[in-house]
């Protein structure tokens, strides 16, 4: 293993402290219980949106704290959850009242710990949970779809409402739409490796892909030889769009999200190759995302993301926001 | 069931997964992400820690401050259910009574009904439920029975590998093995694995006594 690593038990609290002062303009950092902040107490009437999961990602969801984003996030060790006195301490410094809307990723464990931490929360929440992964099954007996790369655009597009006053009910009907109007599919060609682990999470051939991955290196639907990018994106695509179906000229965001270890040149490529295919199959883009915002690690890989937009979505993407990993507008 | 009994009983469990550490943290790669071992030890270490502070505390208060510390202090699935595991125990009624054989078996039985609810799982899913579940109904079966209790415990050894054993051919439904499908037959569910070695070492621990 080579990283940038002190003692593999101080990796977390180090990492939080140096995001704390490198983007001490937008937010702080709190240590026990951990959870990064907005700087500015979040304004009177306005819904507080805090999300969480495994640290790994970065930067989800850290890096979505700010103005139009989350107002707080609560990051667990390592791929795992955060603790339920997390998200306790970090709703009780957010709340100005208006109350809480809890966004929470499809993994059994962050379930189990968000609804706790809700239960111990005495003011008023709601939770949504998102779970847009194509690669898995949905099924009602089972832990179902995973919750991944569109969980970012679900913070942007329900942060802008709720900066302009959206109520919990209208924040949390939103980000229940946009979840159902998102897919995400995503490829890896290495694994990652946990610092407490100290070895790669799983084993992959030099000229293998791992189709179907998750965000924690998790094996996805199938291992498959390596194929040309035009390849490999058609397959992502075409899961994706026999599970969204969108109508013929239907407006869509494009998000092409890296895994950590993909440089951008091929983030764009795979976004070059995306925009075609789905011109040829009648798909209009109208907005793009590209870039590392849920990564696993050092992962090389991508996923891709395709969300069908109304004028409400379109709306709250295009409302300026300002966290430390998005930000235009102003 | 004492204070002292809970920490000796740490300690033996600390010994015991880090003795196995290696095999649990590989199956969860086969089938989950790897994080499980480091969680159980992690908890562990939080435990043992806590002896200072609650040696001297009546069972009820122990309990919770094991409560707490293992559901901040651990995170991930097992952060959540082994602190409703001893949320569960802390709430169990005349705890101040003397602990014996069967009210210890009640409060394991609430602790394990407690994460059931909490978890959503049932047996047949290839989660920690498939040891723990069976565990506690024959816990309840020795201690309605008044059965022999080191015949007792001994069957409940045989149980929890039994049950851990038959997890590997088993789909999973819950956790992160459930996104596998059929790719997570042929493996044990590292959950089920560590509970079985819990288990393992208290029952065998109490029998010796």
């Amino acid at each position: 293993m080579k990283k940038f690593i002190n003692k593999p038990d101080d990796f977390l609290n180090e990492s939080l402290s140096g995001f704390g002062k490198a983007h001490s303009d937008i937010i702080k950092v709190s240590l026990d219980p951990s959870f990064v902040s907005r700087k500015n107490k979040t304004k009177e009437g306005k819904v507080s949106l805090i999300s969480g999961g495994g640290s790994g990602h970065e930067p989800m969801h850290g890096g979505f704290v700010g103005h139009g984003m989350l107002d707080a996030a609560c990051p667990g060790f390592v791929f795992s959850a955060p603790a339920p006195d997390q998200m306790q301490a970090a709703a009780e410094h957010v709340d100005s009242g208006a109350g809480v809307l809890f966004i929470v990723k499809n993994y059994s464990g962050d379930i189990m710990n968000f609804q706790m931490g809700a239960e111990m929360y005495s003011g008023k929440n709601a939770s949504i949970v998102t779970n847009d992964d194509v690669a898995v099954e949905d099924s009602t007996f089972t832990t179902g779809r995973r919750g991944v790369a569109a969980t970012v655009l679900v913070e942007k597009i329900v942060g802008s409402l709720a900066e302009n006053g959206g109520s919990l009910d209208e924040c949390k009907t939103l980000g229940e739409k946009v979840n159902k109007n998102a897919g995400t599919m995503g490829v890896a060609f290495t694994s990652c490796t946990v610092p407490a682990a100290g070895k790669p999470t799983f084993d992959i051939g030099d000229d293998e892909m791992e189709f179907g991955v998750g965000i924690h290196g998790e094996p996805g639907r199938k291992r498959e030889k390596i194929q040309p990018s035009k390849t490999i994106v058609g397959n992502i695509l075409d899961a994706i769009l026999d599970n969204l179906k969108p109508q013929k000229n239907e407006k869509t965001l494009l998000f092409v999200n890296g895994m950590g270890g993909t440089p951008l040149t091929e983030l764009y490529l795979v976004y070059d190759d995306a925009c075609q295919i789905l011109q040829s199959k009648g798909v209009e883009v109208t907005r793009s995302l590209v870039g590392n915002y849920c990564t696993s690690l050092e992962m090389q890989g991508s996923s891709i993301t395709i969300l069908k937009c109304d004028e409400e979505i379109l709306k709250n993407w295009d409302a300026p926001v300002h966290t430390a990993a998005m930000r235009w507008g102003m | 069931m004492s204070v002292n009994f809970l920490i000796s009983q740490a300690k033996n469990i600390q010994k015991v997964i880090d003795e196995n550490a290696p095999e649990i943290e590989t199956l969860d790669q086969n089938i989950g992400d790897g994080d499980h071992i480091f969680n159980i030890q992690r908890g562990l270490k939080l435990v043992i820690e806590l002896e200072g502070t609650i040696k001297d505390l009546p069972l009820p208060k122990a309990l919770n401050t094991i409560a707490m510390k293992v559901l901040s202090g651990i995170g991930g699935s097992s952060g959540a259910l082994f602190g409703t595991f001893f949320i569960s125990m802390a709430k169990s009624p005349d705890l101040d009574k003397d602990v014996d054989f069967n009210k210890a078996c009640e409060m394991i039985i609430g602790g394990v009904k407690a994460m059931k609810e909490r978890g959503k799982a049932d047996v047949g899913e290839k989660t920690m439920m498939d040891v723990l579940i069976p565990v506690s109904e024959k816990l309840n079966e020795i201690k309605n029975n008044n059965s022999d209790m080191k015949q007792g415990l001994n069957e409940v050894i045989k149980i929890a590998e039994d049950r851990m054993l038959s997890t590997k051919d088993m789909l999973a439904t819950k956790g992160r093995a459930s996104f596998l499908g059929e790719r997570a037959k042929g493996h044990i569910d590292p959950g089920a694995r560590s509970s079985q070695l819990i288990i393992d070492t208290i029952c065998k621990s109490v029998i010796n006594q």
